[in-house]
Protein backbone atom coordinates (compact mmCIF):
# COMPACT_ATOMS: atom_id res chain seq x y z
CA UNK A 1 0.00 0.00 0.00
CA UNK A 2 3.08 2.12 0.42
CA UNK A 3 3.05 2.34 -3.32
CA UNK A 4 0.11 4.30 -3.25
CA UNK A 5 -0.02 8.07 -3.05
CA UNK A 6 -0.89 10.14 0.50
CA UNK A 7 -4.69 10.91 -0.27
CA UNK A 8 -5.09 7.32 -0.42
CA UNK A 9 -3.15 6.09 2.71
CA UNK A 10 -5.47 5.69 6.03
CA UNK A 11 -3.56 6.27 9.08
CA UNK A 12 -4.89 6.65 12.62
CA UNK A 13 -4.11 9.66 14.44
CA UNK A 14 -6.12 10.03 17.59
CA UNK A 15 -7.31 7.24 20.08
CA UNK A 16 -10.25 7.40 22.82
CA UNK A 17 -11.49 4.82 24.74
CA UNK A 18 -12.73 3.64 27.70
CA UNK A 19 -12.13 -0.02 28.73
CA UNK A 20 -13.38 -2.05 31.90
CA UNK A 21 -9.39 -1.16 33.27
CA UNK A 22 -8.53 2.33 32.15
CA UNK A 23 -10.22 4.99 30.98
CA UNK A 24 -7.32 6.35 28.38
CA UNK A 25 -4.70 4.30 26.12
CA UNK A 26 -1.56 4.95 28.28
CA UNK A 27 -3.04 3.34 31.59
CA UNK A 28 -4.57 0.58 29.53
CA UNK A 29 -1.33 -0.27 27.86
CA UNK A 30 0.17 -0.62 31.25
CA UNK A 31 -2.61 -2.57 32.55
CA UNK A 32 -2.44 -4.83 29.40
CA UNK A 33 1.27 -5.25 29.86
CA UNK A 34 0.85 -6.26 33.80
CA UNK A 35 -2.43 -8.56 32.67
CA UNK A 36 -4.18 -6.08 34.98
CA UNK A 37 -8.03 -7.89 34.94
CA UNK A 38 -10.54 -5.45 36.47
CA UNK A 39 -13.45 -7.90 35.56
CA UNK A 40 -15.92 -8.09 38.87
CA UNK A 41 -19.19 -9.73 39.64
CA UNK A 42 -22.59 -7.79 38.91
CA UNK A 43 -26.16 -7.54 39.40
CA UNK A 44 -28.07 -8.33 36.37
CA UNK A 45 -31.79 -7.33 37.97
CA UNK A 46 -33.53 -11.17 37.38
CA UNK A 47 -30.46 -13.67 37.56
CA UNK A 48 -27.64 -14.26 39.68
CA UNK A 49 -24.59 -12.13 39.53
CA UNK A 50 -21.95 -12.81 37.05
CA UNK A 51 -18.66 -11.56 35.91
CA UNK A 52 -18.75 -8.58 33.84
CA UNK A 53 -16.10 -5.65 32.66
CA UNK A 54 -17.79 -2.36 33.36
CA UNK A 55 -16.13 0.97 32.89
CA UNK A 56 -15.01 3.74 35.02
CA UNK A 57 -13.94 6.98 33.33
CA UNK A 58 -15.15 10.85 33.96
CA UNK A 59 -18.90 10.87 32.59
CA UNK A 60 -19.71 14.49 32.87
CA UNK A 61 -15.91 15.74 31.18
CA UNK A 62 -17.40 16.57 28.15
CA UNK A 63 -21.40 16.88 28.37
CA UNK A 64 -23.60 17.62 31.61
CA UNK A 65 -25.15 15.15 33.87
CA UNK A 66 -28.71 15.86 32.23
CA UNK A 67 -27.76 14.84 29.00
CA UNK A 68 -26.21 11.36 30.21
CA UNK A 69 -29.54 11.12 31.77
CA UNK A 70 -31.51 11.82 28.92
CA UNK A 71 -29.38 9.97 26.29
CA UNK A 72 -28.26 5.86 26.55
CA UNK A 73 -24.97 4.18 28.48
CA UNK A 74 -23.57 3.78 24.61
CA UNK A 75 -23.77 7.63 24.01
CA UNK A 76 -22.71 8.36 27.09
CA UNK A 77 -19.41 6.26 26.30
CA UNK A 78 -19.24 6.95 23.11
CA UNK A 79 -19.29 10.80 23.56
CA UNK A 80 -16.22 9.93 25.72
CA UNK A 81 -13.98 8.02 23.41
CA UNK A 82 -14.89 11.10 20.56
CA UNK A 83 -13.95 13.70 22.78
CA UNK A 84 -10.80 11.84 23.94
CA UNK A 85 -9.67 11.25 20.57
CA UNK A 86 -10.30 14.55 19.14
CA UNK A 87 -8.14 15.92 21.82
CA UNK A 88 -5.63 13.47 21.68
CA UNK A 89 -5.43 13.95 18.03
CA UNK A 90 -5.54 17.77 17.97
CA UNK A 91 -8.12 18.32 16.27
CA UNK A 92 -9.49 21.82 16.93
CA UNK A 93 -11.46 21.69 13.68
CA UNK A 94 -9.66 24.42 12.13
CA UNK A 95 -8.54 22.15 9.54
CA UNK A 96 -11.36 19.79 9.09
CA UNK A 97 -14.88 20.92 8.46
CA UNK A 98 -17.44 19.34 10.65
CA UNK A 99 -19.87 18.97 7.57
CA UNK A 100 -17.27 16.88 5.91
CA UNK A 101 -16.23 15.17 9.39
CA UNK A 102 -18.21 11.63 9.47
CA UNK A 103 -19.28 9.28 12.50
CA UNK A 104 -19.50 5.41 12.31
CA UNK A 105 -19.62 3.50 15.35
CA UNK A 106 -19.69 -0.39 15.29
CA UNK A 107 -22.55 -1.85 17.35
CA UNK A 108 -23.17 -5.86 18.13
CA UNK A 109 -27.32 -5.12 19.12
CA UNK A 110 -28.44 -1.44 20.41
CA UNK A 111 -31.98 -1.29 22.15
CA UNK A 112 -31.91 -3.91 24.33
CA UNK A 113 -30.58 -2.50 27.58
CA UNK A 114 -33.29 0.47 27.05
CA UNK A 115 -36.03 -1.60 26.38
CA UNK A 116 -35.34 -3.88 28.86
CA UNK A 117 -35.09 -0.91 31.52
CA UNK A 118 -38.42 0.50 30.28
CA UNK A 119 -40.39 -3.12 30.64
CA UNK A 120 -39.06 -3.25 34.15
CA UNK A 121 -40.32 0.42 34.83
CA UNK A 122 -43.68 0.21 33.93
CA UNK A 123 -43.88 -3.60 35.70
CA UNK A 124 -43.90 -1.19 38.76
CA UNK A 125 -46.96 0.37 37.15
CA UNK A 126 -48.78 -2.78 36.58
CA UNK A 127 -47.30 -3.28 32.52
CA UNK A 128 -49.64 0.17 31.96
CA UNK A 129 -48.28 1.49 29.33
CA UNK A 130 -49.23 5.06 30.11
CA UNK A 131 -45.74 5.03 32.17
CA UNK A 132 -43.39 3.68 28.83
CA UNK A 133 -40.92 6.76 28.73
CA UNK A 134 -41.23 8.95 25.66
CA UNK A 135 -37.42 9.52 25.81
CA UNK A 136 -37.86 5.23 24.31
CA UNK A 137 -37.01 5.76 20.69
CA UNK A 138 -34.65 8.46 20.67
CA UNK A 139 -32.59 5.98 22.62
CA UNK A 140 -33.23 2.79 20.65
CA UNK A 141 -32.81 4.13 17.06
CA UNK A 142 -29.87 2.52 15.83
CA UNK A 143 -27.89 5.67 14.92
CA UNK A 144 -28.69 6.57 18.75
CA UNK A 145 -24.67 6.45 19.92
CA UNK A 146 -22.58 7.77 16.99
CA UNK A 147 -25.66 10.63 16.70
CA UNK A 148 -25.43 11.88 20.65
CA UNK A 149 -21.46 11.92 19.44
CA UNK A 150 -22.66 14.48 16.43
CA UNK A 151 -24.84 16.57 18.64
CA UNK A 152 -21.77 16.63 21.19
CA UNK A 153 -19.12 17.87 18.96
CA UNK A 154 -21.76 19.70 16.59
CA UNK A 155 -21.04 17.65 13.42
CA UNK A 156 -22.79 17.85 11.07
CA UNK A 157 -21.66 15.31 8.66
CA UNK A 158 -22.86 11.81 8.17
CA UNK A 159 -22.95 9.81 11.45
CA UNK A 160 -24.89 6.02 11.53
CA UNK A 161 -23.93 2.52 13.48
CA UNK A 162 -22.80 -0.54 11.75
CA UNK A 163 -24.60 -3.61 12.67
CA UNK A 164 -21.83 -6.27 12.91
CA UNK A 165 -22.22 -8.64 16.14
CA UNK A 166 -18.70 -8.75 17.71
CA UNK A 167 -17.13 -8.03 14.17
CA UNK A 168 -18.37 -4.31 13.96
CA UNK A 169 -15.70 -2.36 15.60
CA UNK A 170 -13.29 -3.62 12.60
CA UNK A 171 -16.30 -2.98 10.74
CA UNK A 172 -16.60 0.34 11.72
CA UNK A 173 -13.01 1.42 11.03
CA UNK A 174 -13.31 -0.26 7.77
CA UNK A 175 -16.35 1.86 6.65
CA UNK A 176 -14.45 5.16 8.12
CA UNK A 177 -11.81 4.09 5.67
CA UNK A 178 -13.70 3.43 2.63
CA UNK A 179 -15.46 6.81 3.42
CA UNK A 180 -12.33 8.98 3.75
CA UNK A 181 -11.02 6.82 0.60
CA UNK A 182 -13.98 7.55 -1.29
CA UNK A 183 -13.58 11.63 -0.42
CA UNK A 184 -16.89 11.45 1.10
CA UNK A 185 -15.85 13.02 4.29
CA UNK A 186 -12.11 14.60 5.33
CA UNK A 187 -12.05 12.72 8.58
CA UNK A 188 -13.37 9.82 9.80
CA UNK A 189 -14.64 9.49 13.69
CA UNK A 190 -14.48 5.38 14.09
CA UNK A 191 -14.72 2.82 16.33
CA UNK A 192 -17.35 0.46 18.39
CA UNK A 193 -18.95 0.87 21.27
CA UNK A 194 -20.45 -1.96 24.09
CA UNK A 195 -23.04 -1.04 26.71
CA UNK A 196 -24.37 -4.85 26.86
CA UNK A 197 -23.79 -5.30 30.74
CA UNK A 198 -26.91 -3.51 31.25
CA UNK A 199 -28.84 -5.78 29.69
CA UNK A 200 -29.16 -9.12 32.00
CA UNK A 201 -30.94 -11.06 28.34
CA UNK A 202 -27.33 -10.60 26.65
CA UNK A 203 -26.13 -12.62 29.77
CA UNK A 204 -29.09 -14.80 30.11
CA UNK A 205 -29.09 -15.69 26.43
CA UNK A 206 -25.14 -16.71 26.29
CA UNK A 207 -26.18 -18.39 30.11
CA UNK A 208 -28.96 -20.60 28.21
CA UNK A 209 -26.45 -21.23 25.43
CA UNK A 210 -23.85 -22.39 27.67
CA UNK A 211 -21.65 -19.75 27.12
CA UNK A 212 -21.66 -17.50 30.14
CA UNK A 213 -18.82 -17.81 31.92
CA UNK A 214 -18.51 -18.34 35.78
CA UNK A 215 -15.79 -18.66 38.01
CA UNK A 216 -15.15 -17.96 41.60
CA UNK A 217 -12.81 -14.91 41.05
CA UNK A 218 -14.62 -13.25 38.50
CA UNK A 219 -10.72 -11.48 37.40
CA UNK A 220 -9.96 -15.09 36.26
CA UNK A 221 -13.33 -16.00 34.44
CA UNK A 222 -12.16 -14.99 31.12
CA UNK A 223 -9.81 -17.55 29.91
CA UNK A 224 -9.87 -18.33 26.14
CA UNK A 225 -7.42 -20.79 25.13
CA UNK A 226 -7.51 -22.38 28.60
CA UNK A 227 -8.90 -25.92 29.29
CA UNK A 228 -11.20 -24.79 32.39
CA UNK A 229 -12.72 -22.18 30.02
CA UNK A 230 -16.30 -21.93 30.30
CA UNK A 231 -17.46 -19.36 28.38
CA UNK A 232 -17.86 -15.48 27.32
CA UNK A 233 -17.47 -12.55 30.12
CA UNK A 234 -19.75 -9.74 28.84
CA UNK A 235 -17.82 -6.09 29.54
CA UNK A 236 -19.00 -2.55 28.09
CA UNK A 237 -16.78 -0.25 26.55
CA UNK A 238 -15.72 1.74 23.69
CA UNK A 239 -12.90 2.75 21.73
CA UNK A 240 -12.63 5.39 18.72
CA UNK A 241 -10.19 6.42 16.56
CA UNK A 242 -9.59 9.54 14.28
CA UNK A 243 -8.73 8.36 10.55
CA UNK A 244 -7.56 10.57 8.39
CA UNK A 245 -5.73 10.54 4.95
CA UNK A 246 -1.78 10.50 5.29
CA UNK A 247 -1.56 13.86 3.04
CA UNK A 248 -4.07 16.16 5.52
CA UNK A 249 -2.56 14.04 8.36
CA UNK A 250 1.03 15.25 7.50
CA UNK A 251 -0.18 18.47 6.27
CA UNK A 252 -1.51 19.32 10.30
CA UNK A 253 1.91 17.35 11.63
CA UNK A 254 -0.41 15.13 13.09
CA UNK A 255 0.85 12.34 15.38
CA UNK A 256 0.42 9.09 13.48
CA UNK A 257 -0.49 5.57 15.48
CA UNK A 258 -0.11 3.69 12.15
CA UNK A 259 -1.58 3.20 8.88
CA UNK A 260 -4.41 0.82 7.89
CA UNK A 261 -2.38 -1.49 5.68
CA UNK A 262 -5.40 -3.80 5.15
CA UNK A 263 -8.49 -5.16 5.57
CA UNK A 264 -11.43 -7.69 4.56
CA UNK A 265 -15.01 -9.09 6.00
CA UNK A 266 -16.51 -12.05 4.65
CA UNK A 267 -19.71 -13.99 5.83
CA UNK A 268 -19.56 -17.61 7.08
CA UNK A 269 -23.02 -18.02 5.70
CA UNK A 270 -23.80 -21.36 8.05
CA UNK A 271 -25.00 -21.20 11.25
CA UNK A 272 -26.54 -18.58 13.85
CA UNK A 273 -23.99 -19.21 16.32
CA UNK A 274 -21.06 -21.42 15.67
CA UNK A 275 -17.96 -19.47 14.42
CA UNK A 276 -15.96 -21.38 11.23
CA UNK A 277 -12.88 -21.32 10.87
CA UNK A 278 -11.68 -22.19 7.11
CA UNK A 279 -14.29 -18.58 6.14
CA UNK A 280 -12.05 -16.84 9.12
CA UNK A 281 -8.64 -17.99 7.47
CA UNK A 282 -9.97 -16.60 3.94
CA UNK A 283 -11.07 -13.34 5.68
CA UNK A 284 -6.92 -12.98 6.96
CA UNK A 285 -5.66 -14.30 3.61
CA UNK A 286 -7.97 -11.50 2.11
CA UNK A 287 -6.94 -8.87 4.20
CA UNK A 288 -2.89 -9.82 4.23
CA UNK A 289 -3.76 -9.64 0.13
CA UNK A 290 -5.38 -6.34 0.42
CA UNK A 291 -1.95 -4.87 1.81
CA UNK A 292 0.27 -6.80 -0.12
CA UNK A 293 1.44 -8.74 2.84
CA UNK A 294 2.57 -12.05 3.94
CA UNK A 295 1.50 -14.02 6.84
CA UNK A 296 5.64 -13.46 8.15
CA UNK A 297 4.71 -9.79 7.95
CA UNK A 298 2.77 -9.93 10.93
CA UNK A 299 4.24 -9.63 14.14
CA UNK A 300 1.36 -9.55 16.72
CA UNK A 301 -1.94 -10.98 15.88
CA UNK A 302 -5.02 -10.26 18.32
CA UNK A 303 -6.96 -12.90 18.40
CA UNK A 304 -10.98 -12.72 19.12
CA UNK A 305 -11.40 -15.66 21.02
CA UNK A 306 -13.85 -15.51 23.72
CA UNK A 307 -13.46 -18.28 26.00
CA UNK A 308 -15.97 -20.58 24.45
CA UNK A 309 -14.99 -23.59 23.74
CA UNK A 310 -15.73 -24.38 19.90
CA UNK A 311 -15.20 -20.37 19.25
CA UNK A 312 -11.77 -21.08 20.03
CA UNK A 313 -11.04 -23.86 18.51
CA UNK A 314 -12.73 -22.84 15.14
CA UNK A 315 -10.15 -19.56 15.62
CA UNK A 316 -7.39 -21.19 16.46
CA UNK A 317 -7.26 -23.74 13.21
CA UNK A 318 -8.00 -20.78 10.87
CA UNK A 319 -4.77 -19.00 12.21
CA UNK A 320 -2.88 -22.09 12.23
CA UNK A 321 -3.79 -22.36 8.51
CA UNK A 322 -2.79 -19.12 7.80
CA UNK A 323 0.73 -18.36 10.04
CA UNK A 324 0.91 -21.97 10.81
CA UNK A 325 4.19 -21.09 8.81
CA UNK A 326 5.27 -17.95 10.44
CA UNK A 327 7.51 -18.25 13.23
CA UNK A 328 7.74 -14.53 13.39
CA UNK A 329 4.29 -14.18 14.08
CA UNK A 330 2.67 -13.55 17.97
CA UNK A 331 -0.66 -14.34 19.26
CA UNK A 332 -2.38 -13.11 21.89
CA UNK A 333 -6.08 -12.19 23.37
CA UNK A 334 -7.32 -9.07 25.02
CA UNK A 335 -10.15 -10.12 26.37
CA UNK A 336 -8.66 -12.67 28.83
CA UNK A 337 -8.13 -9.50 30.55
CA UNK A 338 -11.02 -7.00 29.74
CA UNK A 339 -13.54 -9.14 28.80
CA UNK A 340 -15.96 -9.25 25.64
CA UNK A 341 -16.73 -5.38 24.87
CA UNK A 342 -18.37 -6.75 22.43
CA UNK A 343 -19.01 -3.84 19.59
CA UNK A 344 -15.94 -2.21 21.09
CA UNK A 345 -13.89 -5.18 21.43
CA UNK A 346 -12.15 -5.36 17.83
CA UNK A 347 -11.08 -1.45 18.05
CA UNK A 348 -10.54 -1.91 21.89
CA UNK A 349 -8.32 -5.02 21.27
CA UNK A 350 -6.84 -3.06 18.65
CA UNK A 351 -6.00 -0.18 20.55
CA UNK A 352 -3.97 -1.85 23.31
CA UNK A 353 -2.02 -3.70 20.33
CA UNK A 354 -0.99 -0.03 19.06
CA UNK A 355 1.67 0.98 21.53
CA UNK A 356 3.74 -2.10 20.80
CA UNK A 357 4.66 -0.34 17.45
CA UNK A 358 6.89 2.00 20.18
CA UNK A 359 7.57 -0.29 23.10
CA UNK A 360 8.08 -3.65 20.79
CA UNK A 361 6.09 -5.18 23.31
CA UNK A 362 3.25 -7.45 22.95
CA UNK A 363 0.89 -7.64 25.88
CA UNK A 364 0.01 -11.40 27.11
CA UNK A 365 -2.89 -13.50 26.98
CA UNK A 366 -3.55 -14.05 31.36
CA UNK A 367 -5.60 -17.14 32.67
CA UNK A 368 -3.66 -19.61 30.46
CA UNK A 369 -2.83 -21.47 32.72
CA UNK A 370 -3.14 -24.79 30.92
CA UNK A 371 -3.97 -24.84 27.32
CA UNK A 372 -6.23 -26.83 25.23
CA UNK A 373 -4.24 -28.78 22.60
CA UNK A 374 -6.82 -28.32 20.33
CA UNK A 375 -6.16 -24.37 20.60
CA UNK A 376 -2.19 -25.30 20.22
CA UNK A 377 -0.73 -22.05 18.45
CA UNK A 378 3.30 -21.31 17.94
CA UNK A 379 4.27 -18.47 19.70
CA UNK A 380 0.87 -17.24 21.80
CA UNK A 381 2.06 -14.91 24.56
CA UNK A 382 0.60 -16.16 27.55
CA UNK A 383 0.78 -14.81 30.82
CA UNK A 384 3.55 -12.53 30.45
CA UNK A 385 5.14 -9.76 27.89
CA UNK A 386 7.18 -10.83 25.01
CA UNK A 387 9.67 -8.21 23.68
CA UNK A 388 10.01 -8.27 20.06
CA UNK A 389 13.12 -6.97 18.11
CA UNK A 390 10.53 -5.05 16.31
CA UNK A 391 6.52 -4.70 15.73
CA UNK A 392 5.75 -3.73 12.48
CA UNK A 393 2.03 -4.50 11.61
CA UNK A 394 -0.57 -5.95 13.89
CA UNK A 395 -3.63 -7.98 12.65
CA UNK A 396 -6.69 -8.13 14.76
CA UNK A 397 -9.41 -10.40 14.15
CA UNK A 398 -13.06 -10.27 14.99
CA UNK A 399 -16.20 -12.60 14.39
CA UNK A 400 -19.60 -12.29 15.66
CA UNK A 401 -22.80 -14.29 15.30
CA UNK A 402 -24.55 -14.88 12.21
CA UNK A 403 -21.46 -15.50 10.84
CA UNK A 404 -19.85 -12.28 10.06
CA UNK A 405 -15.79 -11.75 10.36
CA UNK A 406 -13.94 -8.77 10.13
CA UNK A 407 -10.17 -8.30 9.89
CA UNK A 408 -8.05 -5.02 10.45
CA UNK A 409 -4.27 -4.70 9.57
CA UNK A 410 -1.95 -1.91 11.25
CA UNK A 411 1.31 -1.30 9.88
CA UNK A 412 3.70 0.65 12.01
CA UNK A 413 4.04 4.27 9.64
CA UNK A 414 7.28 5.25 8.97
CA UNK B 1 -51.55 19.71 49.24
CA UNK B 2 -50.56 23.12 49.82
CA UNK B 3 -49.20 25.47 46.95
CA UNK B 4 -45.91 25.89 49.06
CA UNK B 5 -45.47 22.17 48.68
CA UNK B 6 -46.37 21.60 44.91
CA UNK B 7 -44.10 24.41 44.59
CA UNK B 8 -41.50 22.27 46.18
CA UNK B 9 -42.52 18.81 44.00
CA UNK B 10 -42.03 21.02 40.64
CA UNK B 11 -38.72 22.14 41.88
CA UNK B 12 -37.99 18.58 43.46
CA UNK B 13 -38.92 16.88 39.77
CA UNK B 14 -37.27 19.78 37.84
CA UNK B 15 -33.94 19.27 39.94
CA UNK B 16 -33.79 15.86 39.45
CA UNK B 17 -34.21 16.08 35.81
CA UNK B 18 -31.41 18.81 35.84
CA UNK B 19 -29.04 18.39 38.81
CA UNK B 20 -27.34 21.48 37.54
CA UNK B 21 -30.00 23.34 37.19
CA UNK B 22 -30.31 27.01 39.48
CA UNK B 23 -33.85 26.20 40.73
CA UNK B 24 -32.91 28.21 43.82
CA UNK B 25 -34.10 31.61 42.70
CA UNK B 26 -36.53 31.66 39.79
CA UNK B 27 -39.06 34.01 38.84
CA UNK B 28 -42.32 31.99 39.22
CA UNK B 29 -43.95 34.17 36.61
CA UNK B 30 -41.49 33.97 33.71
CA UNK B 31 -41.47 30.92 31.89
CA UNK B 32 -38.95 28.03 33.16
CA UNK B 33 -38.02 27.49 29.66
CA UNK B 34 -36.05 30.92 29.40
CA UNK B 35 -34.39 30.23 33.45
CA UNK B 36 -33.35 27.05 32.57
CA UNK B 37 -31.80 24.16 30.29
CA UNK B 38 -35.29 22.89 29.56
CA UNK B 39 -36.87 21.49 26.49
CA UNK B 40 -40.25 19.94 25.30
CA UNK B 41 -38.64 16.61 26.39
CA UNK B 42 -37.93 17.87 29.56
CA UNK B 43 -41.75 18.94 30.22
CA UNK B 44 -43.01 15.43 29.20
CA UNK B 45 -40.65 14.16 31.65
CA UNK B 46 -42.31 16.61 34.59
CA UNK B 47 -45.51 15.12 33.41
CA UNK B 48 -44.60 12.23 33.21
CA UNK B 49 -43.42 11.83 36.67
CA UNK B 50 -46.59 13.60 37.87
CA UNK B 51 -48.05 10.17 36.37
CA UNK B 52 -46.48 8.60 38.39
CA UNK B 53 -46.18 10.25 41.42
CA UNK B 54 -50.30 11.33 42.19
CA UNK B 55 -51.39 9.08 38.76
CA UNK B 56 -52.27 12.76 37.82
CA UNK B 57 -53.18 12.28 33.66
CA UNK B 58 -52.35 15.34 32.24
CA UNK B 59 -54.07 16.05 28.63
CA UNK B 60 -51.96 17.59 25.92
CA UNK B 61 -53.58 20.51 25.58
CA UNK B 62 -52.80 21.68 28.89
CA UNK B 63 -49.46 21.39 28.69
CA UNK B 64 -48.97 25.17 28.28
CA UNK B 65 -50.38 25.64 32.14
CA UNK B 66 -47.01 24.30 32.90
CA UNK B 67 -44.62 27.08 31.66
CA UNK B 68 -43.96 28.98 34.62
CA UNK B 69 -43.87 27.59 38.56
CA UNK B 70 -46.49 29.45 39.33
CA UNK B 71 -49.13 28.35 36.44
CA UNK B 72 -47.73 25.24 37.68
CA UNK B 73 -48.98 25.43 41.08
CA UNK B 74 -52.26 27.46 39.90
CA UNK B 75 -52.99 24.62 37.51
CA UNK B 76 -52.13 21.92 39.72
CA UNK B 77 -53.74 23.10 43.21
CA UNK B 78 -57.25 22.17 42.40
CA UNK B 79 -55.93 18.63 41.39
CA UNK B 80 -53.53 17.77 43.90
CA UNK B 81 -55.76 18.92 46.68
CA UNK B 82 -56.51 15.86 48.42
CA UNK B 83 -53.17 14.23 47.84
Amino acid sequence: MTGKPDNQRIVITGVGLAAPNAANLTEYREKLLRGQSEIANIDLRYMDPAPAGVCSFAETRYRKKKDNKRGTRAGCISVYCAHEAVNDAGIDFSEYDKDKTGVYLGLTEHGTVETENEVYNISKFDYNTDYWTHHHNPRTVLNNPAGEVTMSLGITGPHYSVGAACAAGNAALIQGAQMLLLDEVDLALCGGISECVGSFGIFASFKAQGALAQHADPTKASRPFDMARNGIVISEGGCIYTLERLDRAKARRAKIYGELAGYAMNSDARDFVLPYGPRQAECMRKALAKGGLNPADIDIVNTHATGTRQGDIEECRAIREVFGNSPSTYINNTKSIIGHAMGAAGVLELAGNLPAFADNLVHPTINLDNPDPECDLANIVANRPVELKAVKAILNNSFGMVGINSVVIIKKYE
Amino acid sequence: MTRDEIKDVILEIIQDIDEDGEVENLNADEPLRDQLDLDSMDFLDIVMELRKRYQLQIPEGDYPELASLASCVNYLEPRLKDV
